[in-house]
Order: structure tokens, then C-alpha cells, then sequence
């Protein structure tokens, strides 16, 4: 829910591929089928900067599709989208998170024998002694420990500053999450895509976890994450994209969309609370009575079948 | 007792013989790769090849100077790591496995080949090319000399020097690596691609890398090979070797400094010795000659380093100097 009145997502029409004021990932006409599955199809779809923006939808809608797309972990087969105006067209993955557009996985990719300061580093970008002859020589030692600052910075405000020294492989899975995100946050991106962040993770971490996203809206990043916890999706969204076999049904504040019939119709199956009118029961009986009828007479015939077949 | 003494004498100066040298400089570059990168080089001895026979044609049969045959199997090496891992380091870590197999095979095969004679010199290999490097000993490399109670030649004293210092800095140079952010890179890797590729790092790249570096310090084990022994065969570049380089890397602890370097000291050790305590055995016949003959010790001693190696495995899984916390994290 927007904390502010004054948001600029305010008043928006709720309508599928609305033009937003500030947009900082446009997305057109972008198509990946696997073989005969269309996993995604978006005509339109624009992000605000600075603003957090949930994906939700049903299993198998191309939620993870879409942000491997725009991540460049996978490639479409028609369309494009940009990030401030340049296109990420045919970018890989790590030329995409150099232009500050960084992302998380639905299953944490915590580097296990790793410790979760090293974790932490790696993350920084543009490190010197990331070069292998830079590396031979001692020139990136100031960088290292200004790094490892911010690292520590970073690890306290995740609360996982006593672990620094531990290998992440010790952490739990909840601990994984946090350490992903604070990872992904020292190579100091301008859009941060969170795969289920939430997925689990213990209710009393969720909170912290909450709050460290809204954090990240408060220093300016875009967020957009996936989530299929509603109550997460309500409380820190300021706007959400619904998905459903591979394209947008639905978009707006929050609050529209428990009310969308769209949406509703993608989660429950359409039809599921409409009233049959009486032609429509007295119909329904009357197959019902037929079909009994006909196992009926099915039965009957049984055993005089099994006989002759002996 | 005096018996049991010359064994020992002769374990130990396997400790530090020219196989020790060769299988450390091929467990270093090894431990780039597996240890550090998590590439599966299962092709190592393809490099080490391609460096002792870029010094050995390059002498014998281009007459060039042994500095310009050390740099042609260098590039050599380089050119091979390109080759293998320019298809393959894009995809899954098998693909470079089943290459790697493949390529080093097929380079001793065609080094050994008939129509290749006039460069390998095929089955017979090439000899006579190290004369420029014994020269540059500081000492008599005509004569034997008694050194901590086993007989060396000269040659095979200077081929170890060089080759223990080689070891030296190459370890020297991966330990500078491996505290680097460059390291972190290649650690981070052999955890998860993914996720260092959403960090903003070249995968690729650095992959590559490690396999040129990895593949370029195994060529130098070539090179002391052949310069120890005075002649390359292909038949000393059999692919087992790799296997072996890789016994002794998981004996001494993968992605340490020092493991490729304890490990195939230690295993050279233990093969010199089962080889000379099992033929002493026999001669004195606490073994009888129906169960156990002489020539079936070269076979039987590698049955026992296999045995040894299994025994290690259970009861310490990360060698002898690594850490365990990494293995019992491995397992989940």
C-alpha cells in the first residue's frame, strides 16, 4: 500500500500496460515459448522507478521466466525491453548486472564453502584485483578493505554480523535469504528483482525481511519481486503485475486487485462461484441420470461377458 | 635391516624423484581446475604432453634453442586450453570432461602414429634435446652422486631442482591468486555460475583462465619430465597419469596451496615403497612365489595405493591437510 497519498502511482487507470510516470523497465512485445508452452507473453508492461512492484500469480503463470528474461538468463524468442532507455536485447546475465540491474533466485544460491563475508565481497563490482594480473600485484588492497567495510556494514544491518567468518553453507535457509539479498545489494544496484524472497523463511524473519525491502525503496532502488504470500504482496507493494499462463491479466494498486474478476478467475478457475440457474441444474441432473443409467446397464452386462469370454 | 634401510632410502628419494615433480606440477594445475574452478580437467596429461614435446621437437628436431622449445610448449599448452573450453566452458561441467578425455587420447595417439615419425619420431619418441639445460647446471651433470642414501645421476639432481622450484612458484603464484579477489571469482564459481554471473562476473572468462593457467603449469610438469628422463615417449604420457595427478590431489586436500604437492610426494612414497618392500619380501620369501611373483609387484602396488586411497576416503574425505567443514558442507 503506498504510505504516501502523494505517490506517484496514485490515480493511475488500472489498465493492463498502463504508461507510468517514471518508468524504468519497459518491456514489448516479449514472447518465449518452450517448444509448444508459451511461458510468456506481454504485449506491454512498463515498472516504476523507485517503486516497489510485486509479480504475483498461479504456479506455472511465467513469473521466473519473465525475470530470467529480463536478466538475461534466458533469451526470448521475439520482443525486447529496456532498462533507462537502453535495450537488453541479447545482454548475458553479467552484462545486465553491471548496468545495476541485479537479482535473486527462488532457490538461494548461498556460495557453500564460501564464508559469508567472501559472500559478501563478491558482490562488489568493478573490484581491480578481480583482474588476473591485477591480482598478482598489491594495488587492490585498498579496495578490498573498503569493501569489506561496506560488507560489514551490510552483514550488521542484516543482522548477520556474527556470522561473517562462518561458511554459508552453515546458515539456515531463512539466514540464506538475507545473505542473498545483502549480497546482491553490495554490487550497489539501481533495480533489484527478488525471486520469492519470503518462500521459507520463519514469520519472525519475514518481518525483518519486509522491512529491509522497504529500505531499499527509501534509498531510492526499484524493487520487483515475486511472491505468492498475498499478505507480503499487500503490505510492502506500491503497485503489482498479475501473470497468468505467461501473460499480464491484471495491474494496479494492491487494494484492486482482490477485487479483480480476472484474477480471481486465474486462481480459483472461472466459474467457480457463479450460481447455475435452473435450466442449467435440471441439465446437469438429467447427465448425471443418464450416466448412472448407463453404468448401470454396464454392470449387468458384466458378468454375462466374463462368462463368454471363458 | 640394511635391506630395509636401502628401501627406505629409495622411498625417500621418490619423495622428491622427477615422478613426484611431474605429478605435483600436474596436481597444482589440477587443483586450479578442480579444486579452485571446479572445471573436471580429466584430460591433464594432454598439456603436460604438449610441453614436453614442444621442448623435445623443438630441440631435436628444429634445432632451436631450448629457452624458444619451453616457450612453444607454453603457447602449445594455451592454444589446447582454448581449443578444449572455448565450446564447452559455456555449458555444463561434464561437456569439458568428456573433451578433455577425448583430446588427450587422441594427441598421444597421433604423437605415436606412423605418418607423425618425422616430427614425434612416433613409438621411439625423440632423445637427445636436454643438452642445453644440463649445461646451464651449476655442477657435474656427468657423474652420480650418493644424496640421502640413494644413488642420482647429475641430470636427474638438476631436472628436480628445477622442477621443486618450478613447484615453489607456481604455488607461490596460486596462493597470491587464491587471496585475491580473482580467487574469490574462481571459488565462487565452483559453488554456484549463476549467482556470480548475477553478480556482475564473466564466468566465462574466468574459467577460461583457470584452464589456460591450470593447463600451462601441467605443460612445465611435461617439460621436467622429459628433460629427467632424456627422451619423450608417448607412452609416457598415458592418460592414467591424470587419474594418478588426481589420486594425488584428493590424497593431500583439494583447494589447498600445498595439497596436490603433499599428495603426490606421499604418493610416490608409497609406491616406491610397496614396489621395493613386496619384491624384497618375495626375494626373502615371506612371500611365497605361487601367491605373490616379482613381476606382479608393478601391478599389486598400485592395487594397494587404491586400497590406501579408499581407506583415506572414509576416514578423512578432504586429504590429508584439508578442511572438513567444506567436505561435510559438500554433502548437502
Amino acid at each position: 500500500m503506498p504510505t504516501d497519498v502523494a505517490h506517484p502511482l496514485h490515480g493511475l487507470p488500472w489498465d493492463i500496460g498502463v504508461p507510468k510516470p517514471d518508468a524504468t523497465i519497459v518491456v514489448d512485445d516479449l514472447v518465449r515459448s518452450f517448444g509448444g508452452l508459451t511461458a510468456v507473453a506481454v504485449e506491454h508492461l512498463e515498472f516504476q522507478r523507485g517503486a516497489i512492484t510485486g509479480l504475483i500469480g498461479p504456479n506455472g503463470a511465467g513469473k521466473t521466466t519473465m525475470f530470467n528474461l529480463l536478466t538475461g538468463f534466458d533469451q526470448p524468442n521475439t520482443g525486447q525491453w529496456s532498462f533507462d532507455g537502453k535495450s537488453l536485447g541479447r545482454l548475458k546475465p553479467h552484462q545486465v548486472a553491471r548496468l545495476g540491474v541485479v537479482r535473486t533466485f527462488q532457490l538461494t544460491k548461498a556460495l557453500s564453502r564460501l564464508t559469508v563475508l567472501e559472500n559478501m565481497k563478491l558482490g562488489a563490482q568493478g573490484q581491480r584485483g578481480e583482474n588476473f594480473l591485477a591480482a598478482l600485484l598489491p594495488g587492490w588492497k585498498a579496495q578490498e578493505r573498503e569493501i569489506e567495510e561496506r560488507a560489514m556494514d551490510l552483514l550488521t544491518r542484516f543482522k548477520l554480523d556474527a556470522k561473517a567468518q562462518d561458511f554459508a553453507g552453515t546458515l539456515s535457509g531463512g539466514q540464506r535469504k538475507l545473505l542473498e539479498m545483502a549480497r546482491a545489494l553490495m554490487s550497489q544496484p539501481k533495480v533489484v528483482m527478488l525471486d520469492e524472497p519470503m518462500a521459507g523463511v520463519n514469520p519472525a524473519l519475514t518481518q525483518s525481511l519486509l522491512e529491509h525491502v522497504k529500505n531499499l525503496r527509501e534509498e531510492g532502488m526499484t524493487v520487483i519481486f515475486v511472491e505468492h504470500d498475498m499478505d507480503v504482496v499487500r503490505d510492502i507493494s506500491d503497485w503489482v503485475v498479475v501473470m497468468a499462463a505467461g501473460k499480464v491479466i491484471a495491474e494496479g494498486p494492491p487494494e484492486s486487485i482482490s477485487q479483480n474478476k480476472a484474477v480471481v478467475d486465474a486462481y480459483l478457475g472461472a466459474h467457480h462461484d457463479a450460481p447455475l440457474t435452473v435450466e442449467e441444474e435440471e441439465l446437469v441432473l438429467a447427465e448425471a441420470e443418464v450416466a448412472i443409467a448407463a453404468e448401470k446397464a454396464e454392470d449387468a452386462d458384466l458378468p454375462t461377458e466374463t462368462t463368454r469370454g471363458l | 635391516m640394511s635391506e630395509f634401510l636401502d628401501i627406505l632410502a629409495l622411498s625417500v628419494k621418490s619423495l622428491v624423484s622427477q615422478s613426484a615433480v611431474f605429478f605435483a606440477l600436474m596436481g597444482v594445475g589440477l587443483n586450479l581446475h578442480f579444486g579452485y574452478t571446479g572445471l573436471l580437467n580429466f584430460g591433464q596429461i594432454a598439456f603436460a604432453l604438449l610441453g614436453g614435446y614442444g621442448v623435445a621437437i623443438s630441440v631435436s628436431m628444429w634445432g632451436l634453442p631450448l629457452i624458444v622449445g619451453v616457450i612453444i610448449g607454453v603457447l602449445a599448452a594455451f592454444v589446447l586450453a582454448l581449443l578444449l573450453g572455448l565450446p564447452t566452458l559455456r555449458l555444463r561441467a561434464d561437456y569439458l570432461a568428456i573433451v578433455t578425455i577425448a583430446a588427450a587420447e587422441i594427441l598421444r595417439l597421433v604423437f605415436r602414429s606412423t605418418p607423425a615419425t618425422p616430427v614425434t619420431g612416433a613409438t621411439r619418441g625423440l632423445s637427445g634435446f636436454g643438452q642445453g639445460f644440463y649445461d646451464r647446471a651449476p655442477f657435474e651433470t656427468q657423474r652420480t652422486y650418493d644424496f640421502l642414501g640413494s644413488t642420482w645421476t647429475g641430470r636427474e639432481i638438476w631436472a628436480c631442482l628445477v622442477g621443486w622450484l618450478l613447484v615453489t612458484l607456481f604455488s607461490l603464484l596460486i596462493w597470491q591468486l587464491m587471496r585475491s579477489p580473482w580467487g574469490r571469482v574462481l571459488k565462487s564459481i565452483r559453488e554456484d555460475e549463476d549467482a556470480v554471473r548475477s553478480l556482475g562476473k564473466n564466468v566465462y572468462s574466468y574459467k577460461m583462465q583457470s584452464l589456460i593457467l591450470g593447463g600451462v603449469i601441467a605443460s612445465f610438469g611435461g617439460m621436467i619430465l622429459v628433460l629427467a628422463t632424456g627422451s619423450a615417449n608417448p607412452d609416457q604420457f598415458q592418460n592414467a597419469n591424470t587419474f594418478l595427478a588426481y589420486a594425488a590431489l584428493i590424497l593431500g586436500g583439494t583447494a589447498r596451496v600445498l595439497g596436490p604437492i603433499i599428495g603426490a610426494m606421499i604418493l610416490w612414497f608409497i609406491i616406491a615403497f610397496t614396489d621395493a618392500g613386496l619384491a624384497a619380501l618375495i626375494r626373502n620369501g615371506f612371500i611365497p612365489d605361487e601367491i605373490l611373483s616379482s613381476p606382479d609387484v608393478a601391478n599389486i602396488r598400485f592395487v594397494l595405493v587404491g586400497v590406501g586411497l579408499m581407506i583415506l576416503l572414509i576416514f578423512r574425505p578432504q586429504g590429508i591437510i584439508g578442511d572438513r567443514r567444506e567436505i561435510v558442507l559438500d554433502a548437502h
